[in-house]
């Protein structure tokens, strides 16, 4: 960050012009002042009532976080660019992270970027979780005790869209992007710069959403994660702080996985072919495709409904013949496909996890692979399975229940797979290994949950309850989180050098997985026995088992503190971390911890598959002119070994990178 | 007694045990509530099938797992040893790639015929108009004099088709006991077929999220024979029962809820 320190003899004029904090924070308030002064001036013109809430909040909410945006240097580069001035020769001296202030700064180095991208996401699922802490408080007993209707309305939608927009989705996005250009033996991520601006706009999301509680008129928006129109179009001013802010996390995932799928088919290292990719790249490529392809439909339903509330379009307004049905089609076009982006990247981690831990190769890794593909082209065929009590076109849903069931299959082969390889392995039974375990039990009890929501008939008694809120817990909590621990533990020396506090870990989580189940498996029989969901009060006959729920939810939260305090402290001061302390054979772990700025002195050549535990000889790659080394027909499956593709690889690697 | 150091003998075990208990968990133990509907039938013994199977799976994904963790796991912090490398095994892979898929096409079959047979109409159906609005319900007797309430007066076994409309956003329609549900959303009719078959008192619940009022828009219900139901609609009509429509249906819908809230939130 040499390049970007502020010298002390610097004018005030250069200082307020540098990219930063300073100059995002004065055009972030220059953004907002045009905003108003141009809504207002617009309306003063027109005669109207220039104070208006409603069209004022929501361009000040689109023009301030893009003026912040270009404050705190997401824009220079493309900036100087375009105006023709001379950009900064690309050294990448602003690479690396000397010290926690470097963290701050809009940085192109993707070990540094998927740092801030996890210490992002764990931060807002530390709100999100303590938003769920309140809904559980006040349903610890029927009536009404701790926040009135609408303040309860409001929490269990932040809390939704935190934990979905802004920790499970991008958190997956961190780690990936730390971890994945390593094991494919690239420098970095194909563009560095949209890798940069893909993270800043995910703060901007996250304060935007939790500052809805700010909003003097009706708090926080309260129509759930959701957000069903015309709930969400007739709602107060909050509404508009998610549907702005589902744009910015939107565009963000996008951006994103534009750059994991040009860095996955541009810049794996010579030798590195997609059967030879570890399962976590597989995963990741797979998300990608369905990000880039299923997001843009939120953005879409949420743009909808902005424009519906600011400009009366009456997408969804009947009365203007408006279809409210057609919201949740757009809607569920992504969100359904959204449940495999906030699982797909987690089995990648748990297999990366199993097979190292096990000391086993991935039973079955081409049909892993395959199976994951499977889910990408048969997740676009079921997003109706929510609306199946919602009145839509009645033919409609038995094809989507038949889609939806098959889905178990390709899922099933995932957990055969896996137990498979545990079988006959040596298991270390490590925190990142608990946590894979506790996946494989809860994430089966989720998917289960799953199928019996998709038959028709019992979904029609259990929609809209708390059956559904157990079962979609189960595949994000039991399923996404405990992945996303497992990654965090497994990756923990690598991304900060430092070794975690084995035994903090291990109480992590038996607490977790206890504390998880207290609080999520009664939700199941209240749902059955009547209980809707997102209700701020019940009939009695819930109250035992909800009380038991809120009482596991406490555990749950001080299960995290023991995490928090294990994270943080271990990053202080726990012991130097080698550079390959699990003995695994993927990429990432062949360099020191944390690794070069670049990486790898030279780029690998990969020669073999990565999990081939226990093959006597075999190689996954080489490193460091080691090639004459290169052991003829490592490779575990017998391909022929890779100097063919040698120049492409490279060529590619370089080129995308350097651009 | 040595089969039973067995690895793959314990995965059997272990399965049949954990299948017993959870078996029980989710099947023997009545977690819903009473059969109110014809419907209520095959519903119960669809979601019973799927639970027992599911018991199974997951008893004995538990138990693969539980027996590996016994018998593979590294004994010291020295054990440098890899496991065995088994890359795949192509027969084992079809079995179950093709067994989940046979049992899928199974219960999406079950499913639909399930679905069929609690949508079929029936004949000597009557229909009621169900206006759902924030918070309240409104029901319209259509047959012979019309008149409208705010509770939902049903005669035992007989059919019903309710037609579902909302004034303002999207609500839905649900009674646990009769296991049946449906939204109703504004600018479109939807409908839902019910047989109630048990004489009682139920909870008609709004489960789509509307807005501050949701947990507590709540209607009774009420499933009497046709003496009964005749007095009560004579007196609906003659306007001495709770008045239909706006205010009164209000104070209908929500009386359920707010009664059992008060009753609460005494000291």
């Amino acid at each position: 960050m040499a390049g970007m320190a502020v010298a002390p003899h610097m004018s005030f004029a250069r200082r307020m012009m540098q990219p930063g904090w300073i100059r995002a924070a004065w055009m972030t308030v220059a953004g907002a002042a045009f905003a108003f002064g141009l809504v207002a001036g617009i309306r003063a013109l027109y005669g109207t009532y220039v104070l208006e809430e409603d069209p004022l909040v929501t361009v000040i909410l689109i023009a301030a976080p893009l003026a912040f945006l270009v404050g705190i240097g997401g824009f220079d580069y493309w900036g100087r660019y375009i105006i023709g001035s001379p950009t900064k020769p690309d050294d990448h001296s602003d690479h690396g992270a000397r010290s926690w202030k470097d963290y701050f700064r809009v940085n192109t180095d993707h070990k540094v970027i998927g740092v801030q991208y996890t210490v992002t996401a764990l931060f807002f699922m530390l709100v999100g979780g303590g938003l769920a802490e309140i809904v559980r408080a006040e349903l610890a007993q029927p009536g009404q005790q701790v926040v009135d209707p609408n303040t309860y309305n409001g929490l269990f939608s932040v809390h939704a869209s935190l934990m979905i927009f802004l920790v499970v989705i991008p958190i997956f996005a961190g780690l990936a992007n730390y971890v994945l250009p390593l094991m494919i033996g690239a420098p970095d991520m194909a563009f560095p710069r949209l890798n940069a601006l893909s993270y800043w706009l995910l703060p901007v999301a996250g304060v935007m959403m939790t500052a809805s509680f700010l909003v003097p008129d009706g708090g926080a928006f309260n129509t759930g994660w959701t957000a069903y129109a015309p709930l969400s179009t007739n709602a107060p001013l909050g509404q508009q702080f998610f549907t702005i802010g589902v744009q910015f996390a939107g565009t963000s995932s996008i951006m994103t996985a534009l750059n994991f799928i040009v860095t996955i088919i541009t810049m794996r290292a010579p030798g590195m072919t997609f059967w030879r990719m570890p399962l976590l790249v597989w995963a990741n490529f797979t998300t990608s495709l369905l990000v880039v392809i299923a997001t843009p439909f939120v953005a879409g339903s949420q743009f909808l409904v902005l424009v519906d509330r600011t400009l009366h379009a009456n997408f969804f307004d009947p009365s203007q013949g408006g279809d409210v049905i057609s919201y949740q089609h757009i809607f569920w076009f992504y969100s359904h496909p959204a449940v495999y982006i906030m699982m797909l990247p987690g089995f990648g981690i748990i297999s990366e996890v199993i097979s190292t831990k096990a000391r086993k190769p991935i039973f079955g890794y081409r049909l892993m692979a395959l199976s994951l593909m499977a889910i990408l082209v048969l997740g676009f065929t079921v997003w109706a399975h929510h609306m199946f009590v919602s009145g839509m076109w009645s033919w409609l849903r038995v094809p989507m229940m038949i889609t939806t069931m098959l889905i178990a299959v390709p899922t099933g082969i995932k957990i055969f797979s896996w137990l498979a390889t545990l079988w006959r392995g040596v298991l270390e039974l490590s925190t990142p290994m608990l946590f894979a375990l506790g996946f494989i039990t809860m994430f089966t009890l989720g998917g289960i949950s799953g199928i019996m929501l998709a038959a028709i008939p019992v979904d029609i008694h259990t929609s809209d309850t708390y059956f559904v809120v157990a079962h979609i817990h189960y595949v994000l909590f039991g399923g996404s989180m405990f992945t996303i621990f497992a990654g965090i533990y497994y990756w923990y020396p690598k991304m900060t050098g430092r070794m975690y506090d084995e035994r903090l870990g291990k109480l992590h989580f038996w607490m977790t997985f206890i504390g998880f189940n207290v609080t999520f498996g009664p939700m199941h029989w209240l749902g059955l026995e009547g209980m809707p969901r997102r209700v701020a009060d019940y009939a009695d006959k819930f109250a035992a088992w909800n009380l038991v729920s809120s009482i596991g939810a406490f555990f749950l939260g001080m299960a995290m503190l023991v995490f928090v305090y294990n994270f943080v402290s271990s990053w202080a001061g726990g012991p130097r971390a080698p550079g390959n302390p699990w003995r695994a054979r993927t990429l990432e772990w062949q360099v020191s911890s944390p690794p070069p700025i670049f990486n790898f002195d030279e780029i690998p050549q990969v020669v073999g598959g990565p999990y081939e535990y226990g093959v006597p000889g075999s190689v996954h790659a080489v490193l460091n002119g080691d090639r004459e080394k290169v052991p003829v027909g490592a490779d575990g499956e017998g391909h022929a070994a890779a100097p063919a593709t040698n120049g492409h690889g490279n060529g590619n690697g370089n080129g995308a990178h350097r651009e | 007694m040595r089969h039973l150091r067995n690895p793959y003998v314990q995965v059997g075990l272990w399965t049949f045990a954990i299948t017993l208990v959870v078996g029980t968990v989710v099947w023997a133990l009545p977690w819903e509530p009473e059969q109110a509907s014809t419907q209520a039938g095959p519903i119960d013994t669809l979601y019973d099938v799927l639970a027992l199977i599911s018991a199974f799976i997951f008893a004995l994904v538990c138990s693969i797992l539980i027996t590996a963790v016994i018998h593979f796991r590294k004994r010291s912090p020295d054990d440098l040893r890899d496991g065995d490398p088994l890359h795949g095994n192509t027969r084992l892979e079809i079995v179950w790639t093709a067994i989940p898929a046979i049992l899928m096409v199974g219960a999406a079959v079950y499913s639909g015929l399930v679905l069929a047979d609690i949508e079929e109409s029936k004949a000597g159906t009557r229909t009621v108009e169900v206006t759902a609005e924030q918070f309240a319900w409104t029901f319209e007797y259509a047959d012979g004099e019309q008149f409208r309430s705010g509770e939902l007066h049903l005669v035992k076994d007989t059919p019903y088709h309710f037609k579902l409309n909302a004034k303002d956003v999207i609500h839905s329609f649900w009674v646990p006991q009769f296991r049946l549900k449906k939204d109703a959303v504004p600018g479109i009719e939807t409908d839902v077929r019910v047989t109630p078959k048990r004489l009682g008192r139920y909870t008609l619940a709004c489960t789509e999220l509307c807005g501050l009022g949701h947990s507590t828009m709540r209607a009774t219900v009420i499933v009497e024979d046709q003496a009964a139901f005749n007095r009560w609609a004579q007196r609906q009509r003659s306007g001495r029962g709770p008045q239909a429509g706006g205010v009164v249906s209000q104070q209908g819908g929500q009386g359920a809820g707010a009664q059992e809230q008060q009753e609460q939130v005494a000291p």
